[in-house]
């Protein structure tokens, strides 16, 4: 019980929780089990999608999940957050079941998720970006007005938490791929999030933005929070992730430490050349 | 490091006053003022208290529209049936006071009129995916048909025994001489500025036009949100028919005609985006305000009316102009 409490709902208690396991990184750590999928499967009419995958994923941890095109992996990441439910197999969420009907659903368990084209809206500023959905209000009742003075302050309290040097007043239309990755994970740190679903945070933006964005990832671990992140590159993955999961065909083929295996192997297993590890 | 995380957060990217130049609205009020300027002197009968007063309640009309349109504007959509439902609903209202109700009863039911039409519209477009060009061009045909229906396509100008009451509703001015349909429109322009600028829903219509998918993904509720906005146009249109319906002391089944060209009109050349995300309610005002003057200014000066296009058309693509430049240079 000690253990789910170590994945708190509380920002400070659960930031105490995280630095010994940073601490601790690289050894065989206790680890507390924030989502744990047991036999999914979702199929698509005739189609598997997804084929009895089980795993579980540790608060603290960086969780690389890799596979090629058609592999499963977004379906797998779609049911996490509550786009569409899994035809077989159950999902716990701190040992609880969870059941997800709409992505808000998840949104309010603490999933979080940073999606590829990053849902930003050019045309409003960086603070406006990170709070779509749920700005802050002040005053009573039906004449409640938007607090623009303490989203800005939070918003910018987040970017210097992430070390990015975004400007909560800022247009999002003038900024750099970066900072737009900023904008899109500064979303995930509003709420209490307890994992963070990334989809290719590291597609389409230069060398530098992409240092930039892997210690954003960092940060998130270090806050406690479970990232899985779902990348075509494999330097990315073993710069960061802890942990890597292969799929194919639906299936999953390995999940092991990234200490244990190596680009080579992970390649031979994204393309079948390696059957199963 | 010299730079506090209090001056990022206060930081702005642009001072006040470059925000202001920097502005379509801005240089549309320039011109009108210019013009008006430009007019009292060239003419003897601009500055005069009757045309001011003709010209401020002229504009009201298109602007109290314009309002309604710059919602749907800024969610990236169109509403081309606002002249026909601004007709419709002073028609249910004259109607229903000609067969002998109350001006609450009338009023009540063309506003209920424009709102059926609105949530309409914006079902069809909102839910079953129809684009907002197609579906509002056919209840462009639809409400206007309905108007003739509702009158037999007579002109009514009888309001039963409250008829005095609209009358003086809309044909009154009942604070320092202003013509009571002025009042109406900048009562109706703060609300729609506060709800823009103040409001979780106009921060949401402004996301919706700027990118509608994120606006899906992180929550926001996209659908019911573009039906309320669908039914606000055609509430203000409603509006706009109830006043115009007590000013003009009649109404003919050709009330309103075309009148959507003008309103669209009024909100581009105010600053408004017709591919969603921009748009402010001053603009909107502001942007009928410089047609009207084009409009006044032609027949004061003497120029055949047959020219008035060719101005108003050109006030378009010059404010639309304005608007490219800024962008070349932003973007060199």
């Amino acid at each position: 019980m000690g253990k789910i409490a170590a994945s708190g709902r509380n920002w400070g208690e659960r930031k105490a929780a995280a630095e010994p396991q940073a601490a601790k990184h690289g050894e065989a750590r206790r680890l507390v089990a924030v989502l744990e999928l047991t036999n999914i499967s979702k199929h698509f009419g005739a189609i598997q999608a997804v084929n009895d995958v089980s795993l579980s994923i540790e608060a603290g941890q960086v969780v690389g999940l890799m596979g090629d095109n058609g592999a499963g992996k977004s379906t797998l990441v779609k049911m996490i957050a509550g786009n569409f439910p899994p035809s077989h197999g159950t999902m716990q969420m701190d040992g609880k079941e969870l059941i997800l009907h709409k992505p808000v659903e998840a949104r309010q368990h603490g999933i979080e998720i940073v999606h590829q084209d990053l849902a930003l809206c050019n045309n409003l500023t960086a603070a406006a970006n990170v709070y779509l959905g749920r700005e802050l209000r002040r005053g009573l009742g039906p004449l409640r007005i938007l607090d623009y003075a303490a989203m800005y302050k939070r918003a910018g309290q987040i970017f210097a938490e992430l070390k990015s040097e975004t400007r909560p007043r800022d247009l999002v239309k003038q900024m750099s791929g970066g900072q737009r990755q900023a904008v899109a994970i500064a979303r995930t740190m509003l709420s209490q999030a307890k994992i963070v679903l990334m989809d290719e945070p590291t597609a389409a933006i230069s060398v530098r933005q992409v240092a930039e964005v892997l210690n954003l990832i960092r940060h998130l671990r270090d806050q406690g929070i479970a990232v899985v992140l779902i990348s075509h590159r494999m330097p990315d993955v073993f710069d960061v992730a802890d942990r890597v999961i292969v799929m194919r065909r639906g299936r999953k083929v390995a999940d092991k430490t990234i200490a244990s295996s190596s680009p080579e192997e992970v390649t031979g297993l994204i393309t079948g050349a390696i059957e199963q590890v | 490091m010299a730079v506090t995380l209090d001056q990022t957060i206060a930081h702005k990217q642009h001072t006040l006053l470059s925000k202001v130049f920097a502005s379509q609205t801005f240089w549309v009020v320039i011109a009108v003022i210019l013009a008006c300027l430009f007019l009292s002197v060239a003419t003897d009968s601009f500055a005069t208290t009757k045309n001011l007063y003709n010209i401020t309640r002229n504009i009201t009309f298109v602007a109290i529209v314009a309002l309604g349109m710059t919602f749907v504007i800024i969610t990236g959509g169109i509403d081309l049936s606002v002249g026909s439902v601004l007709c419709l609903c002073s028609m249910v209202l004259a109607v229903t006071m000609h067969a002998g109700y109350g001006i609450e009863t009338g009023i009540a039911a063309a506003i209920a009129t424009a709102l059926i039409i609105g949530a309409f519209n914006g079902v069809l477009i909102a839910y079953l995916g129809f684009p907002p060009f197609v579906v509002t061009l056919g209840m462009l045909s639809i409400a206007r048909s309905l108007a003739m229906v509702a009158s037999n396509n007579t002109v009514v100008f009888q309001f039963g025994p409250d008829h005095d009451k609209l009358l003086a509703l809309g044909g009154g001015a009942w604070v320092f001489g202003i013509a009571n349909p002025v009042l109406y429109m900048i009562v109706l322009a703060m609300i729609t500025g506060f709800v823009l600028r103040w409001t979780k829903f106009g921060r949401h219509i402004f996301a919706i036009g700027g990118n509608e998918h994120a606006a899906t993904l992180t929550g926001v509720p996209v659908r019911q949100i573009k039906v309320v906005v669908y039914m606000i146009s055609a509430l203000a249109a409603g509006l706009a028919g109830i006043i115009q319906t007590g000013w003009l002391g009649a109404v003919t089944t050709n009330l309103g005609n075309g009148m959507e060209l003008q309103v669209i009109a009024a909100t581009v050349i105010g600053g408004a985006n017709l591919a969603g995300g921009m748009g402010t309610a001053f603009g909107a005002v502001v942007g009928a305000a410089l047609i009207e003057v084009i409009r006044n200014s032609l027949g004061l000066l003497g120029i055949n009316a047959f020219w008035q296009g060719v101005f108003i058309g050109g006030a378009i693509l010059l404010a639309v102009l304005f608007d490219r430049i800024r962008n070349f240079r932003r973007n060199d």
